[in-house]
């Protein structure tokens, strides 16, 4: 172990090293596996091979969102291959002793998103999940990270990872954001300013002021897109707005256990004084809406900003940049903002939270989507879909003109119907923009709740602070409450 | 159980992008699957084939008949960003290829590679543009990547060392079964745990 001053990461690191073999990576600790239908059947199948048992279904959880229809339940699932996966996670989880949150749950949603809702997510754990996006949780404080479906079947049947101990990146974003300037915001200026592969072999600390002002569920945005940036994991400190948030969850600690899980939380920030393998920092007063131009998320721009020109680049940049416009019908020099557009889609695990519900449904109310455009608000969750029931929201987003769905990972990643049709220009709040993600052929801009729902208005891409009303107060433009504890 | 891969040797296809993400490897309409069955076909689809499922014309890189067969791929920098997927290097083995070359590799992806002995080879920028030089020159010369000896031997007399990681490069070697490796350690795994309660009870 190293004296001195430690980051955050390498005492969680530390915390959960349990074998450490000269030339062999560390055995690592996983407290909390999370599992999903579409990375896990073949993990499964493993295991079956070798005659195994899950090692501990205590510390694991599944459920089904990525290939699962947010269609009415009751209509038959007409993808004969994603109903057979269905199927699948439901047969392993009950054989395996796996607790599994399927359709008719009122716990399902993104596994990411219920994660989090449940309790399930806590301050120092190590977290592995089938699906890269699982960094989200690394908003509490976790080292948490995706994983291949090797090492899926790997923590089955150990409940460890093998694993290489990962550099630290500090990205410290100082100062205050705007009004209309949020978490997504953020993390899509970051990954323009470094690219797609800045973060290869690091795992990210957030810090700074404007990542303290951030409530819980913009901070899930922030650290869900860090492998975005390349980077496997990404977190930040817990703090009393981490304990805030936790507090009477199904799964947090409760009377004296809670005491004990605060106090030894509060251990876990980086020491005064640790150092980083690298480090960056951006003036969080400086930062304007973001809006993605290419075909990936590092392709991002300010909305006032106007699309590069591949001329202006090096060689290998410059031939990127000319597919990427070629894919997306876009010139160099352009803006993006006034760009009309087919489709909006608001959900995902970046953005499919009930804060982010509540900032779309804010533009929305009082206001009609444009004529011909198809706005799909999906929530992240059954129990996302309750709370903003329960505030009426979906009655917002219908008058407005949008369809309001159940839960799942829907059109971030096209896999179960909900996807934009060839040539077809979405605004998206989900976390990738690679060619087709969203649907063969589809061309995608990614942007903030605020960003897509100011958009869903006009019917182009739309800085939201152009709208009257929306942009009075910083980050999500209703900050209130997150969901209740269940 | 994996089978031993010691080394090949086979011609190269260069496919001269960079940031190619695992969507393009392996578009997720494909990931639907319960097995690795068909992973083959799904390799680079969309760059493949059009909408309504004919093969393109030309070919894209791959299916370029010349190419058919061919083990060893040069790539630009950061492929197989992206989606954890892993069915992107069950596709590429699936096809038929051993060894990537490339100037980096995606966190994930490289992992997930080296778990089904499908080698990253990480080159200097300088080493990737003699390559894709000495691949234009002369496309059909057959190339030996050597795990063991940590080698490539291009056609003519020059040769290369690479990195990986050792521990994967042991195990690649000998085909040995990563979980069986840990499960031999498990009396250290319960001795932590023994000191570690479980944070959760998800049954609970």
């Amino acid at each position: 172990m190293a004296d001195g001053p430690r980051t955050i990461i390498e005492k969680i690191w530390e915390d959960h090293v349990v074998a450490s073999e000269p030339g062999a990576p560390a055995i690592l600790a996983v407290d909390l596996h999370l599992v999903h239908e579409v990375t896990s059947p073949q993990a499964f199948t493993g295991l079956h091979a070798r005659g195994l048992k899950v090692r501990k279904p205590g510390q694991t959880v599944a459920t089904a969102d990525h290939s699962i229809p947010t269609l009415d339940p009751s209509i038959p699932i007409a993808d004969e291959l994603a109903a057979k996966q269905l199927r699948q996670i439901e047969e392993n989880c009950r054989e395996f002793g796996i607790p599994f949150h399927g359709q008719g749950s009122p716990d399902r949603g993104i596994v990411h998103v219920i994660g989090p809702e449940l309790g399930l997510t806590q301050p120092g754990m190590t977290i592995v999940c089938g699906d890269s996006h699982t960094a989200t949780h690394g908003a509490f404080g976790a080292l948490a990270f995706g994983i291949g479906t090797s090492e899926i079947e790997m923590v089955l049947a150990t409940q460890t990872l093998l694993q290489r101990k990962p550099k630290t990146f500090q990205v410290r974003i100082d100062g205050h954001l705007r009004p209309g300037v949020g978490a997504k915001d953020i993390i899509l200026a970051l990954i323009a300013r470094i690219g797609i592969g800045g973060g290869t072999g690091h795992v990210i600390e957030y810090t700074g002021s404007a990542i303290r002002a951030l409530s819980m569920e913009e901070r899930m945005t922030v650290c869900n897109m860090s492998i975005e940036a390349g980077a496997r994991a990404g977190l930040i400190a817990p703090d009393e707005t981490t304990f805030a948030y936790l507090r009477g969850r199904r799964f947090a600690p409760r009377g004296a256990a809670w005491d004990e899980a605060v106090a030894r939380w509060q251990k876990l920030p980086s020491d005064d004084g640790a150092t980083y393998d690298r480090t960056i920092v951006i003036d969080g007063d400086t930062l304007e809406p973001m809006v993605t131009y290419g075909t990936n998320p590092g392709m991002g721009l300010p909305i006032s900003g106007r699309i590069p020109s591949p001329a202006d680049l090096e060689p290998a940049a410059r031939e990127d940049l000319e597919h990427a416009l070629a894919y997306m019908g876009l010139e160099p020099g352009s803006t993006i903002a006034g760009r009309k557009l087919d489709v909006v889609f608001i959900g995902s695990c970046t953005n499919g939270r009930i804060e982010d519900m509540r900032a779309a449904a804010s533009v929305l109310r009082g206001r009609h989507v444009a004529e011909g455009l198809r706005v799909l608000v999906v929530p992240g969750s059954q129990q996302v879909k309750k709370q903003a029931e329960s505030e009426e929201l979906d009655e917002v987003f219908r008058s407005a003109g949008a369809e309001w769905r159940e839960s799942g990972c829907s059109m971030c990643i096209a896999m179960n119907g909900d996807q934009l049709e060839p040539g077809q220009y979405g605004i998206s709040t989900s976390n990738r923009n690679f060619v087709g993600r969203q649907g063969r052929g589809g061309r995608t801009f990614l942007a903030s709740p605020l960003t897509a729902a100011a958009s869903a208005v006009t019917g182009v891409v739309t800085d939201p602070r152009t709208l009257p009303g929306v942009a009075s107060k910083p980050g999500a433009a209703v900050r209130s409450a997150s969901v209740e504890a269940s | 159980m994996p089978e031993p891969f010691v080394r090949t040797t086979s011609r190269a296809i260069a496919i001269p992008r960079a940031n190619i993400d695992t969507d393009q490897i392996c578009p997720a309409r494909f990931l639907k699957i319960t097995d690795k069955a068909g992973l083959a076909d799904a390799l680079f689809f969309d760059w493949r084939f059009t909408p309504d499922g004919q093969k393109r014309q030309p070919p894209s890189f791959i299916d370029e008949p010349h190419n058919v067969g061919r083990q060893i791929l040069l790539v630009g920098d950061n492929f197989g960003a992206g989606s954890s997927r892993e069915h992107a290097p069950w596709a590429l083995r699936a096809w038929g290829i051993r060894a990537i070359v490339s100037t980096g590799f995606a966190d994930i992806f490289r992992g997930n590679s080296l778990k089904n002995a499908l080698l990253p080879i990480v080159v200097t920028p300088e080493r990737h543009a003699a390559l894709t030089a000495l691949l234009a020159a002369n496309p059909d010369g057959e190339w030996t990547v050597d795990l063991e000896a940590q080698k490539v031997t291009l056609p003519g007399v020059d040769t290369f060392d690479f990195e990986i990681d050792p521990f994967a490069r042991t195990m690649i070697l000998a085909g040995t079964d990563e979980v069986g490796y840990v499960l031999s350690r498990l009396p250290a795994i319960e001795a932590w745990e023994a000191a570690h309660p479980a944070r959760v009870d998800t049954r609970s």
